[in-house]
């Protein structure tokens, strides 16, 4: 199942990778930690404003996180993008884990199948111009985000 | 310590004797060869006695295992490289530096072996073997370095959340950096005891530092919130700058009926005010 959701900006395809990627594991809870630093990084280089980093930075911990407690541990690809207009942050995290059986009620605002709050993945959708969810018992689960400077 | 033993190998048992047959040549050329690396960052004693001891257990073992490091006859010298390795990761020298100290043992060797005409075959056999006895160095001291910097974390940790007495009755936290799980876990378990313990009714949480709040770290302060709420205090929370409070808001957090205030100097006063202290300037103004 996959919901694609390309943001106002679109053209996800169309942009190209500027700069080498970094990948990063998500093991252990330290590992969420430096995807932050590592992203907020990223989003300096890019020239986004500090409320779009701050808020990039905010949707990395939240699927960082998500990664490691519900995927079971994975990783994040990180990379400045260039969609000839503008450059922004772009962020894939993957994991092999038990993928998630219902897509619409895991973007639910407040649904949670653990004790959290219920607002990572919906409220990161918010937070960022382009988001991508797939997901299968059989690949796991596999979130893109992109966030584009103004 | 292991189950699968090589089979013995022709080519070991020439550079083995070599090896026995010439410990205190060898060993002093290893000390010296060894001593020009480290550049007398280490004394001439220390080294030789490290060494020394090295050579001996292996010494022991050669005979007994042959070239397999993983037998239990080396026990003795896994544990001293281990050693080795863990004083040099303390004393600061480079992983570089550590390892070579064990591969200076090839040069040191080379002349006898050559006088002896081993063969190339066994040179390689004696090479590999050396550069097992240096990997396995080298995996010691980044396990030491490792179990360090755990250390050092575990102490910052402490260090970076102290909580601070105001005034009387009013406590604060000002959290700094990125807030990860076990630290936000223990700010508020620090906050809470010290209210009870200090009998304070008022508490200041101060975000000013903190570059990101993400659903836990709210979430842990909604429940610290609550906490202190329901010990008789209250809590504030100060210091959310506006991209914080924009990325909060978008996230779908509410913090509902928790008092919040821009700055710590504004909680501060609110603080003051329940307490029953009357801040206000002196009519003369400034003037001390
Ligand atoms: N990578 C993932 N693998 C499996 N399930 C996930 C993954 N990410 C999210 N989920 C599911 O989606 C739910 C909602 O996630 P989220 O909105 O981040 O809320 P929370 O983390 O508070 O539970 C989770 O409770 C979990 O069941
Ligand atoms: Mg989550």
């Amino acid at each position: 199942m996959t919901i694609g959701g390309l943001g106002p900006q679109g053209g996800g395809a169309a942009s190209s990778s500027a700069g080498s990627p970094q990948r990063h594991a998500i093991v252990v809870e330290s590992d969420v930690v430096r995807v932050r630093q590592v992203v907020r990084s990223a989003a300096v280089a890019a020239r986004l404003s500090l409320v779009d980093q701050t808020k990039m930075v905010t949707a990395a911990s939240e699927l960082a996180r998500n990664t490691l407690v519900y995927g079971g541990g994975g990783a994040v690809t990180i990379d400045i993008v260039d969609n000839g207009r503008r450059r922004g942050v772009r962020a894939v995290f993957t994991d092999s884990g038990p993928g998630i059986a219902d897509l619409d009620l895991a973007l639910t605002d407040g649904w949670t199948s653990g004790s959290g709050l219920g607002l990572g993945l919906s409220g990161s959708r918010r937070l960022v111009d382009e988001f991508e969810l797939e997901s299968s018992p059989e690949t796991g689960t596999t979130v893109r985000v992109v966030k584009w400077s103004r | 310590m292991t189950d699968r033993v090589d089979p013995p190998d022709e080519g070991d048992s020439t550079w083995i004797s070599a090896l026995l047959g010439e410990q205190a040549e060898i060993l002093s050329h290893w000390i010296e060869r060894a001593g020009e690396m480290l550049r007398a960052r280490l004394t001439a004693a220390e080294l030789a006695r490290e060494l020394g001891d090295l050579y001996g257990s292996l010494a022991q073992a050669l005979p007994v295992a042959g070239a397999d490091l993983r037998a239990g006859a080396f026990g003795e010298l896994r544990a001293l490289l281990a050693e080795l390795s863990a004083s040099r990761a303390r004393q600061g020298f480079t992983p570089r530096e550590t390892a070579i100290t064990v591969f200076a043992l090839k040069d040191a060797a080379a002349t006898i072996l050559e006088k002896k005409s081993v063969s190339f075959r066994a040179y390689r056999r004696f090479s590999d073997f050396v550069d097992e006895l240096g990997l396995f160095t080298l995996e010691s001291y980044i396990e030491v370095r490792d179990q360090a910097v755990l250390e050092q974390s575990n102490q910052l940790l402490e260090l970076s959340t102290p909580v601070i007495k105001l005034w009387d009755g009013i406590l604060a936290v000002p959290l700094i950096g990125t807030l990860d799980s076990a630290r936000t876990q223990l700010v508020m378990e620090n906050l809470l005891e010290s209210l009870i313990s200090t009998g304070s009714k008022h508490a200041i949480i101060d975000i000013t530092g903190v570059g990101a709040v993400d659903t836990q770290v709210a979430q842990h302060l909604l429940k610290t919130v609550r906490a202190a709420q329901l010990m008789g205090a209250d809590c504030v929370i100060s210091g959310i700058r506006p991209q914080i409070a924009q990325t909060v808001v978008s996230l779908g957090i509410e913090f509902g009926e928790i008092a919040t205030k821009a700055t710590l100097a504004e909680a501060l006063a609110v603080a003051l005010r329940r307490e029953g202290f009357a801040v206000s300037r002196s009519a003369t103004g400034g003037v001390r």
